[in-house]
């Protein structure tokens, strides 16, 4: 059988991009606009998210036949807020300048749709390994509109990406100008309308 | 009085919770399709936020702040780290608790609410908006005002939103942009509209 076809490979690769959590299941939208003025905050934002998800899907599909199903919501959010107070208190450890600028949206990953609907409808009914895979996935699958976002805003809002200049110099002198618009709520938006409205295109043909 | 009115007009308007700090996305998204749901779900979100904020921040300055444990002759505790945890277990406990009491004491009310109140427990504008109190470092009476004025600014969002999207479905949207891109590039032209607020400072 070839590797394409096995059930692993699709549920790691399925929210990538053609069920993606954001374009495609309109899922955990809070927190992909608000830390996508730059590029090193999506980053590091996406990839909190995928390993709270990953974790939380993990440890919630090994419990699957332990939790009371009256409770669950309980339970699955306890797990996933211990998990994103890790999450936080490690970021706070060594990326202090980066944890300042996500301020509460560290915190907002409990509320993330995103991780308790994936907790929900996958984690409770598959066995562990699966659940490991669909949470990199999906968490992998948001990081990815989020970095492709956060570079469209950090490049045409202020002409930088990482912080660093990428629009030469030469460009300013001829007249071109930053879109403040980009860097502003807006911005958010329009470009996450935008990039649906491309995967929606290109994934139907 | 002056810093009240000026935090009322401030999480309304300019600062709003939906528009400006994008929190309660997802039911924003899932529940604008009709008008009637997202009044209920509006008044909902206002009742939840003005109970939610002010009981956190009583948590908050009286067990998890750094020092806050001095009442009970332990001043050199901080157990700030536990906030996300702690708040998420209340907003959750009262959100239940409300479930059912108004069941218990007003089925109308139950009726027309009782559907969202689950959903409610998960809304990011709830836990956003008391961690927002906490990280600005609001008194007692400043977070009453900031609960309850961020709630009807995400209300007047939705119920605005509702009524967009009443008139979008006789527009001729492009294929591919209709449901959620058209949607939130709609949202990004109210954002756009909110934001000439900025301009007023009391």
């Amino acid at each position: 059988m070839k590797i394409t076809r096995t059930k692993a490979f699709k549920v790691f690769f399925n929210p990538i991009w053609e069920s993606n959590p954001i374009s495609g299941q309109i899922l955990g939208i809070c927190s992909a606009l608000a830390v996508t003025v730059q590029l090193k905050t999506a980053i590091v934002m996406g990839l909190a998210l995928t390993f709270v998800l990953a974790c939380s899907n993990l440890s919630i599909s090994l419990m699957r036949k332990l939790i009371p199903r009256n409770i669950r919501i309980i339970v699955e959010l306890t797990i996933i807020a211990t998990l994103v107070i890790f999450a936080d208190q490690v970021l706070k450890a060594f990326l202090y300048d980066i944890s300042k600028q996500l301020s509460v949206f560290v915190g907002l990953i409990i509320t993330n749709c995103i991780i308790l609907a994936r907790a929900e409808t996958y984690a409770l009914g598959n066995p562990p390994l699966l659940s490991l895979l669909d949470g990199i996935g999906n968490g992998l699958g948001y990081s990815q509109i989020l970095i492709t976002v956060a570079v469209l805003r950090e490049l045409f809002g202020a002409g930088k990406l990482f912080g660093f200049q990428v629009i030469p110099n030469s460009f300013y002198a001829a007249g071109y100008e930053n879109m403040g618009f980009m860097v502003l709520a807006p911005g958010a938006f329009i470009a996450i309308g935008l990039i649906v409205w491309l995967q929606k295109t290109v994934s139907k043909e | 009085m002056e810093n009240l009115i000026s935090i009322f007009l401030n999480s309304v308007f300019v600062g709003n919770i939906l528009l400006a700090y994008f929190l309660g996305m997802c039911s924003f998204l899932a529940i604008s399709n009709n008008m009637e749901p997202a009044v209920g779900l509006g008044f909902t979100v206002i009742f939840v936020l003005s109970i939610t904020t002010p009981i956190n921040w009583l948590v908050y300055h009286y067990l998890l702040a750094p020092g806050a444990l001095a009442w009970v002759g332990l001043p050199l505790v901080d157990l700030s780290f536990l906030k996300f945890i702690i708040f998420i277990a209340v907003i959750a406990a009262i959100v239940q608790a409300l479930e059912m009491i108004i069941d218990r004491y007003s089925p109308p009310l139950y009726m027309a609410l009782g559907v969202f109140l689950p959903l409610i427990a998960v809304n990011c504008a709830i836990l956003g908006t008391s961690l927002f109190m906490v990280e600005r470092d609001y008194n007692f009476m400043e977070s009453v005002v900031f609960g309850a004025s961020s709630g009807m600014g995400w209300m007047l969002a939705i119920v605005t939103m509702a009524g967009i999207r009443k008139k979008l479905r006789y527009a001729d949207v492009p294929e591919g942009l209709e449901g959620f891109g058209i949607s939130m590039i709609v949202t990004g032209l109210m954002a756009m509209a909110f934001m000439l607020f900025s301009g007023i400072t009391l």
